[in-house]
This record gives C-alpha cells, structure tokens and sequence, in this order.
C-alpha cells in the first residue's frame, strides 16, 4: 500500500465520520438530555436542507447565510416541537417515539405535497485538492473540519459554562437538579432547540452534496440512528466521538472495496453484535467501566 | 357477567381482552355472519378490496401482540411481511407445475419471516437493551431491506426462473393454490381465506393473551426486572413473541401477493413499515379487537384517500398517529369502550342507588 491510496482512505473515513457525527448528534445530545429519541430527526434534517436551497435558490443568498438561516430557523421550530408534543411525553418514552413519527410522516409528506418531488440543488463549491494522483474535495474536507468544531462546541458547552452545568446536573438526578433551583423544564425545551439546530445544520451543509427530495431524511437517519444505538446515550459526546470513529472505520474499507450497500449492511450487523454485548452502547460501558475502577480505587 | 361453562370459555373471556359481555359476543356472532354471507350480495371489486383489508389482520393482530402485550415496539413488520412475499414468489415461481407448489411456497415464506425475526430477536433481547433501541433498529432493517431490493434490477439477479426485479418489484407471482381451488385476488375463496384467518388469528390471540403464558408476556411489559426475578425466562420470551409477531406478519405477506401477484420494495420501506405502527397506535395497542377495527378502518381510509395521491393519505395517516398519541394515548376504540363502561356502569348506578360491586373487566 503506498501512501497516496492510504491518504485517500484516510480521507473517506474522515468524510464517513464526518457524516455520522453530524447526522447522530444533534439525536444523540435529545437523548442524552431528556431520555427521547426524535424519529423526526431526519425530517428536520430535510426541512434544514430545503430552507437552505430555497433561500439559495429564491432569494439569491450567499450560502453562508442560507446555511445560518436554517440553523435559526431549525432551532425554533424545535422550540415550537417541544412545547407542543414533545413535553407531553417526557413519562411515556416510546410513545414519544411513536408521537415524533408521526410529525416525520407530516412534514415529509407536507413538504413532497407542497414543493413537489424534488428541488434543483445548490451548486457545489468546486474547491479541489490534488495529491498523488488522487483528488479530494475540497468542501468534504470542510464538512470534517466543521463537525471536529460542532463536537468542541458542544464539549465547550457541557464542561466549560453554567448552562452546561445544570444541563448535565439535569441529566444526573432531574429531581435534584429540580430541588437545587435549576428549571429542568427549560434544560429540556432548549436542548431539544439544539439537537434541531444541528438537524438544520447538517442538512444545510449536505445540501449541495446530494439531491433534494422530500424524503432525503432516510438516508441520514438509518446511519444515525445505528451511531446512537452503539453510541448510547449515557454521555452524548463521547457516544458520538466513539461511536462514529467505530462505524467509520467497519463502513470504509467495506464500502470502499465491495460498496456503499455492503458498508450499511455491515453497520447494521455491527451494531446488533455490539449491543449484544454492551447494551448501553460505548458511552453506557465507559462511564461502567470507570465506575469499577473508582470502586476498586476504594476497596484497595 | 361470567359464562363459567369449562376452560375453554373462560380463556377466551379472560381479563386481557376487551369485550365479555353477552352483548359483545351477540354483535361479534353478526358480525361474522356478516362477513360470511358478503359475497351474496357483494360485487366482486368490493369483495377483493375487502378481501385485501382483512389479510392485513393478521399483521396488525401480531404488532399489537408484540406492543400492546409485550411492550416492544417494532417497525421491522413490514420487513417480515416483505420477506414472506418474496421468498413465496421465488419458491412458488420455481415449483410451478408441482401440485402443492404454493403451499410448500407458503410455509417456505412464512418460515423466512421467523427465521430473520429469530436471527434479530436473539442480539437484540438477549443483550437487554433499553426499549427505545429496538424501534430504532428494527426501522434500520426494514430499510436496509428495502434498499438491497430496489438494487436487485436486472437478469443477475434471479434464482431459477425467477426474477427479483429491483425497484419495480417481483411481478406474476403465482396464486395460492389449495387442491383443484385457485385462490386468486378477485375470487371468492380468497376472500372466505382472508375471512377465516382473521378471525383464527384474532381468536387465537385472544386465547394466547389470556393463557397462563399469556400473563407472563404481559408481566414482562409491566416489569421485566420482577417477571425476570419471579424466574421466567424473560429473554426467551420476547424472542418468541416477536418470532410469532414475524410469522403473522409473514401470513399477511404471503396473502397480500396471491392476492396482488407482486411484491415491490416499496411495500417493506419507509411508509410500509409505518402502516402496522399507526393501525395499532390508533386503534389501540392493548387490545386486539381495538387493533382488529382499526386495520379494517384505516386500511379503507388510505384506499379511499389514495384517489388524491398518496402523500394526502400518509399526511392524513400521519395527522391521526399524532392526534392519537397526544389526546387518546390508550388509542381510539380503546377510548370509547372505556367511556361506554363508565357510561352503563354510571346508568346502573343511578338506577338502583346502589355502589355497583367491583366487576371483572
């Protein structure tokens, strides 16, 4: 194997990290937080990408700001999400599951009824970088560096300021948190604004990467969800890091060697075997594991 | 009111179930006498789109089953009921001239569903998973499924003389084929098919939940840790649950392409795979009669839309899950029969001036 074939896979494992991180986080950071997984996620996804190609194609934005707008716009309709459905199911976690899958059905359905079965894209950034007889693209290499940004920003936010603080006192012992004077209703309505906010961004920036259907959600979420599952949501950054990392490095050298069908399948099978052996994904198993070695700490 | 006449009954009216009353059973026996003298009167069109209702019991009964009753939510139904289709029309396809071709297709079909559910279940039970895991996976499988179909096009991918058929799906499947009986989609053994198996599957159920291993499955959904701690085999349980949801699932499949004669990816994908969900979400998860309207509801209401497109009916399909969720949890027809018991149980309150005695359900 010579170098430049090793940067290449080098390169597609970023991009396939890259991918899953910013599809799973925003759905693992929900269910870390409040205990729930949105099924809607990849339909907020989508609406994040169409708000993006209208505003782009419509109105002539640069896509810098397009891309801002659905942030915006994604966080408060998650705003709006949570106060009307998600709230009521904070007792029933499978029947929120089942409630967010029939805001999926609503909005993909709503959005194939009222623009059609498909957009004109947003053009992509021609930005190339040649090495070794191989070229890598240029906004591929960005989205990588942008999710390497995402997932700091979140560790920022959860270890280095207050919110961050009470978010993860919520997570801990919402009673507690609750009887310390910490309002874990507002916690959850602006964490699942967040987890939105990055459904937003991620099919902002995938937005000139694929075509734009109604129904584009699923090919994010069926990835997504298997880096939640291995992840688990015990601690949602370290789910997401390692879990991703993991998947990643399966789906790769799968998909680069006998394609992307063979890649997803082999996800599929990885993740059954994964949570056969640690049910709470890497996140559940690293903080137990932790745990036991404080204990023995104690003991000795 | 109680029959007390032998064990049979008295498993059939047990406590898991809505509907033990005289009344109930009166209405139910017409019912069925309605169904059975249909095709007296009914034209062929609407005996073969009634038809194609009813062999979705069977499918919705099993998710209810495996939801309402056991607690575990699936989306993989319509994967098990795709599975069962195409494994029918490769075997039927191949064994053409053989007298009892079809049937040997049918089993073969319906033995795919539990073999993949069992294969599933065994990861996902066994490593005790949280309840959340389990919709999200078995969503991923209907997927992936659906993708490695639409992906089969061309004369590479066949087995015998059969081909898969990719995006457009397995077409001239053959009928179901009993003895000299062709049980084709607009004919009237089909629909008496259709009939019996929904009503053997409801009764059946009604006789599993309501059996001493039926409490059990019911006592895993309420706490699997003390049904765990009380020494039933928790696991074991929940595989062969879902294994049993998989092989009604897999009976609706094989009914659906002798009734149809096809079976495309579109029917294992992201809105199929949605379908069993809403029907038994909205019906009402804990009781199989609620799930046994509803199907028949629901699936007449998609058809009716379905004249305006597809997307209105699954946005409207969608409406009502949601609608369901927030304001009627326990589902609609659940609902309203717990409103007509407080109803009657409040008139005969009135009437005698009496407390009325605590009543079995």
């Amino acid at each position: 194997m010579n170098l430049p074939y090793g940067i290449n896979l080098l390169y597609q494992f970023a991009d396939n990290v890259a991918f899953l991180l910013l599809a799973a986080l925003g759905l693992m950071i929900i269910l870390g937080v409040l205990d729930v997984i949105n099924l809607a996620h990849g339909e907020l996804i989508m609406l994040g990408a169409y708000i993006t190609t209208l505003s782009y194609n419509e109105m002539h934005l640069p896509l810098p700001v397009c891309v801002l707008l659905s942030v915006i716009g994604l966080a408060l309709f998650g705003l709006v999400l949570e106060r009307t459905v998600i709230r009521r199911f904070y007792r029933d976690k499978l029947g929120a599951l089942v409630a967010t899958w029939g805001v999926s059905l609503i909005l993909s359905q709503g959005v194939l009824i009222l623009f059609g079965p498909s957009l004109v894209s947003v053009p992509l950034p021609q930005w190339t970088v040649g090495y070794g007889g191989y070229a890598f693209g240029g906004y591929r290499l960005m989205l990588f560096g942008v999710a390497v940004l995402v997932v700091w920003l979140a560790w920022w936010v959860f270890y280095r300021t207050r919110l961050g603080v009470w978010t993860r006192a919520t997570m801990q012992n919402p009673e507690m948190a609750q009887a310390l004077g910490i309002s874990t209703r507002r916690i959850y309505m602006l964490t699942f604004a967040a987890g939105s906010a990055l459904a937003g961004l991620t099919g902002a920036l995938y937005a000139p990467t694929t075509t734009i259907v109604p129904l584009m959600g699923t090919t994010f979420v069926d990835v997504a969800f298997i880096t939640v599952v291995v992840g688990g949501g015990t601690n949602p950054i370290v789910g997401a890091l390692t879990s991703s990392a993991f998947l990643a490095l399966i789906s790769t050298p799968l998909s680069s060697v006998l394609g992307t069908f063979i890649g997803r399948i082999g996800l599929l099978i990885a993740s059954l075997v994964i949570i056969r052996f640690l049910p709470r994904g890497f996140s559940g198993y690293l903080r137990d594991a932790g745990r036991r070695r404080m204990g023995r700490g104690l003991v000795s | 009111m109680r029959v007390r006449s032998g064990g049979f009954w008295r498993m059939v009216n047990g406590p898991q179930e809505l509907g033990t009353s005289p009344a109930f059973w009166t209405a139910a026996a017409l019912c069925a006498a309605g169904l059975l003298f249909y095709p007296l009167i009914g034209s062929t069109f609407a005996l073969s789109s009634l038809a194609s209702f009813l062999l979705f019991v069977p499918m919705g009964l099993g998710l209810g089953l495996l939801w309402g009753y056991n607690g575990v939510l699936s989306f993989g139904q319509a994967a098990f009921f795709g599975a069962a289709g195409y494994v029918y029309g490769l075997i039927a396809g191949n064994l053409v001239g053989l007298p009892a071709g079809t049937l040997l297709a049918a089993a073969g079909g319906i033995a795919a569903a539990i073999l993949l559910a069992g294969a599933f279940g065994y990861f996902v039970f066994y490593g005790q998973v949280s309840g959340w895991i389990i919709p999200l996976l078995t969503l991923v499988l209907s997927l992936i499924l659906e993708t490695f179909m639409a992906q089969t096009a061309g004369y590479r991918w066949r087995i015998g003389r059969v081909l898969f058929g990719g995006y457009n799906g397995m077409t001239n499947i053959p009928s179901l084929t009993i003895g000299p009986i062709a049980l084709g989609g607009a004919s009237t053994p089909f629909y008496y098919l259709a009939v019996a198996l929904a009503m053997l599957t409801y009764l059946g159920l009604r006789l599993l939940v309501n059996s001493r291993y039926g409490h059990i499955v019911v006592a895993i959904r309420d706490d699997p840790e003390r049904t765990r701690m009380l020494g039933h085999h928790v696991d074991a349980i929940q595989v062969q649950v879902f294994m049993l949801a998989a092989a009604l699932a897999g009976v609706s499949g094989v009914l659906y392409v002798s009734w149809g004669n096809y079976m495309s990816p579109s029917n294992i994908g992201l809105l199929a795979a949605t379908l069993p969900v809403i029907w038994t979400a909205v019906g009402g998860r804990r009781s199989l009669l609620a799930v046994f309207l509803s199907v028949i509801a629901l699936r007449w209401l998609a058809d009716s839309l379905a004249v305006w497109g597809g997307a209105y009916a699954f946005l409207v399909l969608g409406g009502l899950l949601l609608a369901t969720m927030l304001f009627f949890p326990t589902g609609i027809v659940v609902a309203l029969a717990h409103a007509g018991r407080w109803w009657t149980s409040r008139a005969r309150t009135r009437a005698t001036h009496t407390p009325v005695e605590s009543r079995e359900h």
